[in-house]
């Protein structure tokens, strides 16, 4: 799909990721606008996946570690057709299967239940082994963010991939420098991501997270390492698409209310507006 | 007759039913330990070391459950059930995913390690989890049994094994497991041992005790702890008058608090529990722990007289 269309597909993304919040009034706006150009490549025009039968077999399979960005998944699922997109109204409602966290058992598309941060990207390290055990060809993506990386057991998952020559695995980290309580240079500094990974023994990519182009290439660069897993390092900002919310770490876990919230739309569409033309 | 391990059986098993079915093995640096290792030297294309990282092995097992296979995920109970108690609870219980956790050296007769390594809390945190079952056999035959019926169950099993060689209390040729089933190991009418895990061989050798004095003990053997055998324990209740659980865990949490349930919510009746108090295990030989702790066979037999003196 070419980058316009792509990058369509990403605002909408990011429209039915707030119109979720703002339903709810709780939810991770933030971190789930700063995944949406990744999140409308994946699923438009990377993975080998079927709406239509969620559980094919043989499909790549995507792990959302940074599970409270569900608002990015879940708008994302609902705009590649596998539940309605009105359905995102009823998020972390009690009468919805879209809870406040992916859940696989009960929502159409996804592949893991995550939420408690570190847990996702072990569980991808398993589908891709499984995949090797049972010499199957899909691949394997996890999103993680870079506050998630704080998490001891990620790195766990980081030595066992390499270890186990996971080169049926690409992770990406979603680097928009906030966490909750703050930027993550101040709260625990992650850094230097890329040369962590490196002496992990992985293949690593550095990449501008909302660079379609670049996007593109890393997913291409990835499925040519043989031997190792791949970390694709991408540098994004917080909030991404909504002039108010980026780079505000007080967007990482509020809703906005309705004057906020229909102001980003107005923003989002205009965005759109003008890729269509 | 020769004492046999838990553990050993649950090697034996995994490696003996690995032609019969498709499932893959994880350890965390103790298969020659928790006896995977068995399994690892007959079928080493399908054993996979996670290192000593056992949050990480336990949503890698979840990981490779979604893909549609069983998967054994094992350590030292203390490892499996305390230290990835998270991982076990979200990424293998909330999605219900088919992972089987095989959790060795359990209990203080772990010996000589001591409280670190003696897991007494795992009963109580795995039966918690929504939809976990919690399997504690008796001896060899049925924790193989325990094994097979795991393969078979759609959903997430916690199986409790122990280092300590134990007798075995059941019959190979006529032993059959059914979840959710107390084993009736002797009939009697005064009161009612009920095990669960190795120490059936200390609740018959009680009844030994007790019928010395001429008292005629029932005891039941409880694998299948989590669901409980509610019908067994509500007839021991009803015909016996008296109950005295018996476990190699703390009486929080375990089998006497799972048999508590039942009785406060379907048919009191007089309880005593014999398992760890409220305390940390310590270094020793089993046999000397036991008594430190107070869990031989006389010191069920105690608690039966005081049991059946209170009815």
């Amino acid at each position: 799909m070419h980058n316009k269309e792509l990058e369509i597909k990403a605002y909408n993304i990011r429209k039915n990721a707030l119109t979720a919040v703002y339903s709810a009034a709780s939810g991770h706006p933030g971190g789930s606008l700063s995944i949406a150009d990744l999140m409308a490549v994946l699923y438009f025009d990377e993975l080998n996946i079927d709406p239509a039968d969620p559980d094919m077999e043989d499909r790549d399979r995507f792990v959302l570690s940074k599970g409270h960005c569900s608002p990015a998944l879940y708008g994302t699922l609902a705009e590649r057709g596998y539940f309605p997109i009105d359905d995102l109204k009823r998020f972390r409602q009690v009468d919805s299967n879209l809870q406040g966290h992916p859940e696989m058992k009960h929502i159409s598309g996804v592949d893991m239940t995550t939420g408690s941060l570190g847990l996702g990207v072990s569980a991808a390290c398993g589908m891709a082994l499984s995949g090797k055990i049972y010499k199957k060809n899909y691949r394997v993506y996890a999103v993680l963010g870079d506050g998630e990386i704080e998490e001891g057991q990620v790195w766990e998952a980081a030595m066992y991939a390499a270890h186990y020559k996971l080169d049926n695995l690409c992770i990406f980290v979603d680097s928009n420098g906030l966490q909750i309580d703050g930027p993550t240079a101040d709260v625990m500094n992650s850094d230097p991501i890329d040369k962590k990974y490196e002496a992990f023994g992985w293949h690593v990519i550095k990449i501008d997270g909302h660079n379609y182009d670049e996007i593109k290439a890393a997913l291409a660069e990835a499925k040519t390492i043989k031997g190792k897993p791949t970390a694709v390092v991408m540098k994004t900002v917080k909030g991404k698409g909504v002039s108010y919310m980026e780079n505000q770490v007080s967007w990482h876990g509020s809703a906005p209310n309705e004057e906020q919230y229909n102001q980003a739309i107005a923003e989002l569409d205009a965005h759109i507006a003008q890729l269509g033309r | 007759m020769a004492k046999k391990a838990t553990r050993e059986a649950y090697g034996e098993a995994l490696r003996d039913l690995a032609d019969k079915y498709d499932f893959v093995v994880l350890d965390a640096d103790l298969a020659a330990a928790t006896k995977t290792g068995t399994f690892k030297k007959a079928h080493p294309e399908r054993f996979f070391d996670t290192g000593i990282a056992e949050g990480n092995m336990m949503s890698v097992a979840a990981g490779i459950a979604t893909t549609g296979k069983v998967v054994f995920a094992s350590s030292f109970a203390m490892f499996a059930a305390g230290r990835a108690f998270e991982q076990i609870r979200n990424s293998v219980g909330y999605p219900h995913l088919n992972v089987k956790i095989g959790a060795t050296h359990a209990g203080i007769t772990v010996g000589e390690d001591g409280a670190t390594h003696q897991c007494l809390e795992d009963v109580g945190l795995m039966r918690s989890i929504p939809g976990m079952v919690v399997l504690s056999p008796a001896d060899s035959i049925e924790s193989k049994a325990c094994v097979e019926f795991a393969i078979n169950h759609n959903g997430p099993v916690y199986l409790r094994f122990s280092r300590m060689a134990v007798e075995d209390v059941f019959d190979e040729a006529t032993y059959k497991f059914e979840l959710g089933k107390g084993n009736l190991l002797k009939d009697g009418k005064d009161v009612t041992i009920m095990s669960t895990g190795i120490m059936a061989g200390f609740a018959l050798q009680t009844a030994e005790l007790l019928k010395n004095q001429g008292i005629n003990a029932r005891v039941i053997s409880m694998a299948s702890i989590k669901p409980i055998d509610e019908d067994i324990i509500v007839k021991a209740a009803k015909e016996t008058g008296a109950i005295v659980t018996v476990e190699d865990h703390s009486i929080i949490g375990g089998l006497g608090t799972a048999v508590a349930e039942v009785l406060a919510e379907k048919s009191p009746a007089v309880l005593r529990r014999i398992g760890t108090q409220d305390t940390f295990g310590r270094s020793g030989k089993p046999a000397d722990l036991f008594k430190y702790f107070k869990m031989t066979p006389e010191d069920i037999q105690e608690a039966c007289m005081d049991a059946i003196k209170n009815k």
